[in-house]
């Protein structure tokens, strides 16, 4: 019982993860505290009544995380409305259809920066393969006009190909020439966003009679097929477990993914066993690349529908974090990806019931990965290992 | 014996390639000149193209022919490119090139221009003035990067640096409280960049995007939670002063841009010298060149490499929180959310495409402030050309330029790696 407890409480992923995502909730709590004048005020006369400061913050702070619980998975209230009829089970289930929404796209995204990881390349260029993707496939959405499922297939192999191409060149750069992936893909992340917003107000992609910076919808037959109603949640989320479990094959059975760890543990190795870096490279950062052009396309097929200047919002950066948490394997990237389209739709409720902001959500994400970034942090603040629970007080309220 | 052989061998001289970078850039040259002659030698109309010296169409200007300036500077970028195409002039590589690109530009300005103006003060100052965040981004970027620490996090210290300045500036009621704010602002982000990448050995390229979003998203939160509620109390920090030099000011072009100016100006520029210096002529420079090329060699000597590491982090935090003051001290009166929209990049692009050293990061600053003020001149004369692609320009230029098409770029050897002693 006392060793199970003690490596429970040993510096493995499970409990890191976990502490991070404790280590984070304080932090973020302390934020919603010092930001509400209300409660500050309170804090004045903490000496004298401490009581009155402390329920104040206490009832904020629940309220809050309660808010973004309720967002992420279902409202205990809602759901005994169902059970006793005066809901429906759309109702019920909306903030569940809310996270898969947020989740999709992001799973595609972590996913393409897990995989160039794993071979030893840093993909910030998610953010503009996806942009890329969403550029192609909206583009292809509404200019074929393609029977019902066809149009759908060949618009989200445009979203691949068009992050794929532009994985392609970084990755072309750095077998070629050796320029660090890091700078191209920053360079080509921005280049994306720009080009994209020069498009969109070209004639014959801006929406007819509009002045914005809108382009035409897609065509129906590309939109990915969802229950509609309140629930938004698409095919997207089916698409993304598929390649879930295309990525974990091709990372760890297939002879590209042997070749690509092998890259990526020691390039130099690699190449003295027969292994041609610069090949995989390439192959890798356009695979990576088509990976978050296909999370751009199903965010524009599955929930947008339209092409505008920010439409990828941020899902490559967040992809960026949702690997980093999923440590570069498939599936934990994809339980990640959950976790973060929890807390986005989650913020939503917590920003329109409680009035705190969705930034939050971004901070409570960077801290979160922050500390999983850095173990031997979480492991001095709650001296893991050494197993006293004196120690764990006195070092939370530092956290 | 053997050394009588040795010696009686001729010397062997490796044989140049046929397509040495001289050659390359000077067929590109004489590409793009050549292109600038016909297209915008054809397209520009033959009206006359003004620089006028002042802010308006108004007093003595420079003026042009707009079809003959531009077939003009189109042929003197070829010819430029030609120069170097042959081979001659080798020492004067780089002034040609840099020669044949101006005329290129040039060229495209006469082309643009003709029939309208365009007032050479406010674009100089404009130019100065939009480079001035990415001067000091790109020298705190030259601070980390020549002790070996990379930092990406350039955006994010602005915003730090941004919103410090603006709620500290706005409560005290003082711009300099907010100067000092906005530096503080952009030493937390590089206290965590450096904790985290020196002492806990995380990779630096990660903490710093992770850095970028964290500090996007706790500077949107406040700006949610406190500024939109109550602007009046947190978000109206007062703006900085311009300060007038009599006798100086009164230069032409110069004058106005140089010494009519905000201390912000004043500070940059003495940064790029002083930093210039510190770094080639300094004891601290010296150890900073030796600790990012060479750690282990400088710890055998005596150096503090994590100690000096961190010192050099934490001064381009300051450095890079008073560019981040630029946007809510100078530029405009209030925070908004995300409100450098990548400036950060664009710096750490300067850094790159300056080659890591502070002068050509200003160089290079310049160029891309001079791009974006092109950008919107061109959009308020109507111009054809989209402001997007002009907005391009610095990353597709330092695209160019690290993939060694343009000569390569050279990080310090020991950027981005730990130092752990043993």
């Amino acid at each position: 019982m006392t060793g199970f407890l003690r490596r429970l409480w040993s510096a493995n992923n499970v409990t890191l993860t976990f502490l991070s995502m404790i280590l984070a909730v304080i932090i973020g709590a302390v934020l919603i505290i010092i930001s509400d004048a209300d409660v500050l005020a309170k804090f004045g006369y903490f000496t004298a009544r401490p009581s009155d400061a402390l329920n104040a913050s206490w009832l904020l702070v629940a309220t809050a995380y309660g808010d973004l619980l309720k967002g992420a998975l279902g409202d205990p209230a809602v759901f005994s409305a169902w059970f006793a009829g005066t809901a429906t089970w759309q109702q019920a289930l909306t903030p569940l259809s809310e996270t898969l929404t947020y989740a999709a796209p992001l799973v595609f995204t972590g996913l393409s920066v897990a995989l160039a990881f794993r071979g030893g390349l840093f993909n910030i260029g998610a953010q503009g393969q996806a942009v890329l993707g969403c550029l192609a496939a909206g583009v292809a959405g509404f200019t074929f006009g393609l029977p019902i499922v066809l149009n759908l297939i060949v618009a989200l192999v445009a979203g691949v190909v068009g992050g794929a191409l532009w994985g392609f060149i970084p990755g072309f750069l750095k077998a070629r020439t050796g320029a660090h992936e890091v700078i191209t893909t920053i360079m080509l992340n921005y280049t994306a966003g720009l080009f994209l917003s020069w498009l969109v107000i070209q004639k014959g992609v801006q929406a007819p009679g509009r002045t914005d910076a809108i382009s035409k919808s897609v065509a129906e037959s590309a939109m990915l097929p969802s229950p509609g109603g309140v629930l938004r949640v698409h095919l997207g989320i089916i698409l993304a477990v598929l390649v879930t479990v295309g990525v974990a094959w091709l990372l760890n059975r297939s002879a590209f993914g042997f070749e690509l760890r092998a890259v990526g543990s020691n390039p130099h190795a690699a190449k003295t066993a027969g292994i041609s870096v610069s090949k995989t490279y390439v192959l890798l950062m356009a695979i990576a690349g088509g990976l978050a052009g296909l999370g751009g396309a199903v965010q524009v097929l599955g929930t947008a529908h339209a092409l505008t200047p920010a439409v990828a919002g941020n899902i490559g950066f967040d992809g960026l974090l949702v690997a980093l948490l999923g440590r570069n394997r498939p599936w934990s990237t994809f339980f990640a990806a959950l976790l973060f389209g929890a807390l986005r739709a989650g913020g939503n409720r917590m920003q329109s019931f409680s009035g705190i902001s969705l930034e939050l959500v971004t901070v409570l994400q960077a801290l979160i990965v922050i500390f999983i970034a850095a173990p031997a942090l979480v492991k001095a603040i709650f001296r893991l290992r050494a197993a006293r629970a004196a120690g764990l007080g006195a070092s939370l309220a530092k956290g | 014996m053997s050394t009588a052989t040795v010696e009686n061998l001729p010397e062997v001289v490796a044989p140049e390639p046929f397509w040495t970078r001289q050659r390359r850039l000077g067929l590109a040259l004489i590409l793009i000149g050549g292109l600038a002659a016909v297209l915008f030698g054809s397209l520009a109309p033959g009206e006359d193209a003004r620089f006028t010296l002042s802010e308006d169409s108004e007093g003595a200007a420079l003026s042009i022919d707009g079809q003959f300036g531009a077939i003009l500077f189109g042929l003197l970028a070829a010819a430029a490119g030609g120069v170097l195409f042959a081979g001659l002039a080798k020492r004067w590589s780089n002034a040609l090139l840099s020669a044949g690109i101006l005329a290129f530009v040039l060229s495209f300005l006469c082309w643009q221009v003709a029939g309208e103006f365009m007032p050479l003060v406010d674009t100089t100052d404009g130019t100065l003035q939009l480079a001035l965040p990415l001067i000091l981004g790109a020298l705190a970027g030259v601070l980390g990067e020549r002790s070996g620490v990379v930092n990406v996090a350039i955006e994010g210290q602005f915003l730090m640096g941004a919103f410090g300045g603006a709620l500290i500036g706005t409560m005290a009621g003082s711009v300099w409280a907010g100067l000092i704010s906005a530096a503080i602002g952009g030493v937390i982000i590089a206290a965590i960049l450096a904790v985290l990448s020196i002492r806990y050995l995380v990779d630096q390229t990660v903490v710093g995007m992770v850095l970028n979003l964290f500090a996007l998203g706790i500077t949107g939160f406040l700006y949610e939670r406190l500024m939109q509620p109550d602007a009046q109390t947190y978000n109206q920090p007062p703006q900085m002063p311009e300060w007038r030099i009599p006798g100086l000011a009164d230069i032409p072009v110069i004058g106005p841009v140089l010494f009519e100016a905000n201390l912000l100006v004043w500070i940059a520029l003495a940064l790029v010298v002083l930093i210039h210096f510190g770094l080639s002529r300094t004891r601290w420079g010296l150890r900073t060149r030796a600790v990012g090329e060479h750690p282990t060699a400088a710890d055998t000597v005596g150096i503090r490499v994590r100690g000096l590491r961190y010192l050099n982090v934490l001064l381009g935090g300051v450095v890079a929180g008073i560019g981040g003051a630029y946007f809510t001290l100078v530029a405009t009166g209030s925070f908004t959310k995300n409100m450098t929209a990548g400036a950060g990049f664009i710096a750490l692009a300067a850094l790159i495409f300056g080659r890591f050293t502070p002068v050509g990061a200003f160089g290079a600053a310049l160029f891309f402030g001079f791009a974006q003020k092109l950008a919107t001149y061109l959009g308020a004369i109507e111009s054809p050309v989209p402001s997007q692609f002009l907005n391009m320009l610095p990353y597709l230029a330092t695209l160019i330029a690290v993939a060694g098409l343009v000569g390569r770029v050279r990080a310090p050897a020991a950027d981005g790696l730990p130092y752990v002693k043993g």
